[in-house]
């Protein structure tokens, strides 16, 4: 027998709960739960942390993270996280939800919670369809993509462009960051933590609004492989949703 | 106990915001919609002076929301509105059943169906007492019938939401929120503005276990517990029910009447009464739970029936489940767009009387 000297270099974030996720092989979802973790551990966040969880794949992000959460009706989240910042405004908030929920059923409250420049996080996960439901056409999935309701792929002249969410939320008042990163690979991976640390230290330091798009993969629903799905990211979603930050007050100097 | 203080003259919608702020309420959330305005114009500078925060939100959906993260974290938290913006504030109120959370939310009714008026009516009893979203539900409503019930309903609201975990509905009209009256306002001591010390998300502090606030229940039988325990609240509210009665002890005729038209056919019950025509008035003031077992006891003792609404008949059916084993009751309807006067109910009310 020789002795093993072992070093453990990669391990689960202390806010990640230990247990199988209900997401599919290759799903991002897990790459963007364990970002936030690792976010919730290094700025020690996750004991002051209220969650508002939202309606689609990713409503059981409340079983994977250790933090108080609480589940908000379809789209409704930024608004029911108003109601948690303002009656907890010393408590961390922040939403997470898919591209149905916030940029469909859940645009106004989205466009008010940021324009109120509400001291509060959104992670935004798109992956440019309904993925909880079966694949249905979400209003950023891109034109001639082919889904359920889109059999023909989705046509501009009837069902309208993708709607690019992170452009229009850096556009309004209250926002402080507002930036898109994408999940399909480790150069990505690591831009993308970068922009939810910056949304977070926003929030923390009550200056406003921080929103943070996450382009992902959903092999499922694409009928890709994980590889295809990573690969469709960078060829088609990246060139029509182009990665960086879009709004840094900080940066700009000035005040929301 | 109560610390009272002096006189004043306000509206109900007044009363009702004062209420609230008496109640300790932390949080209101709002929209314009007549007849209700008030509330949030009186909040909107008086729940900060008060270290509350308010929020004029996008829709009546953002603002039912809100209140439902607001409840979440236990701050005791309320929205108004009136009765198309009520319909809409609906879905959050589902949830909130669904997931026991308190909030008190306010309906000062106008007329409908749609955009109807800006003028009083009772056409959203059914949505009140029925659980008016989807699913099977039902939550505490409570109906004043004066400016000064206004003010002391609100603060027993803001108790029953947080004690029971449950949306409490306070239930007035265009009638009652733009009448001005003298009241006198209190403040309830001891209240308890921590309520949810053992079930609130507030953080895992004290390396506690995570808390977990939601309404989906996909695990087998899980969702069958969680409604079979909320039919359990709702069962152990039936000995919380009040009711005003008003002559009724010797009263050949009880009219059964709530909220503005209790207080208009109870006018119309003076008058009878000086005439020595032996009718009494029954008002409702816990819609739900709804005062069966005293409106029973009425039955049991001969008397017969008259239930009138601003409406077309619906708290009528609640009348009738509460007698039905006895005798049934008559019913008079003020259609809602005609504002009552007493002297509109006394026809409907001798007839019923004289049996004809």
């Amino acid at each position: 027998m020789t002795e093993m000297n072992e070093k453990l270099v990669f391990d689960r974030p202390e806010s990640v709960i230990d247990r199988p996720t209900h997401y599919c092989p290759g799903c991002h979802h897990g790459i963007a739960h364990r970002l936030i973790g690792e976010l919730l551990d290094e700025m020690n966040l996750a004991e002051n942390t209220l969650l508002v969880t939202s309606i689609g794949c990713s409503v059981f992000l409340y079983n994977y993270l250790n933090v108080d959460a609480v589940e908000a009706p379809h789209g409704r989240a930024p608004a029911v996280a108003t109601g948690v910042k303002r009656s907890r405004p010393d408590k961390f908030v922040f939403t997470y939800q898919g591209d149905g929920d916030l940029a469909s059923i859940g645009m106004a409250e989205i466009m008010h919670a940021a324009n109120r420049g509400e001291k509060m996080c959104v992670v935004f996960v798109n992956n440019t369809v309904y993925g909880m439901t079966g694949g249905q056409m979400a209003p950023t999935t891109m034109i001639g993509q082919v889904t359920t309701t889109t059999p023909a792929g989705r046509c501009q002249t009837h069902e309208g462009a993708p709607i690019r969410m992170t452009e229009i939320i850096a556009s309004l008042g209250g926002v402080a960051f507002a930036a898109r990163g994408a999940l399909n690979n480790v150069a990505n991976i690591k831009k993308s933590k970068k922009y939810l640390k910056k949304a977070f230290e926003f929030q923390l330091n009550n200056t406003g609004f921080g929103f943070v798009e996450l382009l992902s993969g959903c092999p499922t629903n694409w009928k890709m492989t994980p590889l295809q799905a990573n690969e469709r990211i960078e060829k088609e979603m990246i060139p029509y949703f182009p990665l960086g930050i879009y709004k840094d007050v900080s940066e700009e100097g000035g005040v929301c | 106990m109560s610390k009272t203080s002096e006189r004043i003259f306000v509206k109900g919608n007044e009363a009702i915001a004062r209420g609230a702020l008496a109640a300790k309420c932390k949080c209101f959330f709002g929209y314009p919609i007549t007849p209700q305005n008030d509330i949030p114009e009186f909040m909107s500078s008086a729940i900060i002076k008060a270290g509350g925060d308010f929020v004029q939100a996008e829709s009546e959906v953002a603002a039912a929301n809100m209140l439902l993260g607001a409840g979440a974290t236990g701050v005791r938290a309320m929205t108004s509105s009136s009765s198309p913006g009520i319909a809409l504030k609906q879905e959050a109120i589902s949830y909130m059943a669904g997931s026991e959370i308190p909030a008190v939310v306010v309906n000062m009714t106008r007329g409908g169906p749609g955009l109807g008026d800006i003028g009083p009516s009772q056409g959203d009893y059914y949505q009140s007492t029925r659980g008016g979203g989807h699913g099977d539900y039902r939550h505490f409503t409570l109906a004043p019938g004066t400016v000064q019930e206004a003010y002391d309903l609100t603060i027993r609201a803001f108790d029953i939401a947080y004690e029971q975990r449950t949306p409490v509905l306070i239930l007035g009209d265009a009638i009652l929120g733009q009448m001005k009256e003298p009241i006198v306002p209190w403040e309830p001591e001891n209240i308890d503005d921590n309520a949810g010390r053992d079930w609130a998300i507030d953080g895992r502090t004290d390396g506690r276990e995570k808390r977990l606030i939601k309404s989906l229940f996909l695990e087998e039988g899980a969702l069958a517990g969680q409604n079979k325990k909320l039919q359990a609240k709702y069962d152990s509210w039936k000995g919380m029910t009040e009711a005003e009665q008003f002559e009724t002890e010797d009263a050949d005729l009880i009219i059964c009447a709530y909220g503005s038209i209790g207080r208009i056919a109870k006018s119309a019950v003076r008058k009878f009464r000086k005439e020595g025509k032996k009718v009494g008035l029954f008002r409702p003031i816990t819609l739900y739970p709804f005062p069966e077992k005293e409106l029973k006891a009425l039955a049991e003792q001969g008397k017969r029936f008259l239930t009138i609404e601003h409406n077309l008949g619906q708290m009528i059916d609640d009348v009738r489940l509460a007698i039905r084993t006895i005798t049934d009751s008559d019913f008079y309807p003020v259609y809602p767009g005609n504002l009552p006067t007493p002297d509109e109910l006394e026809e409907p009310i001798l007839n019923c009387l004289e049996g004809k």
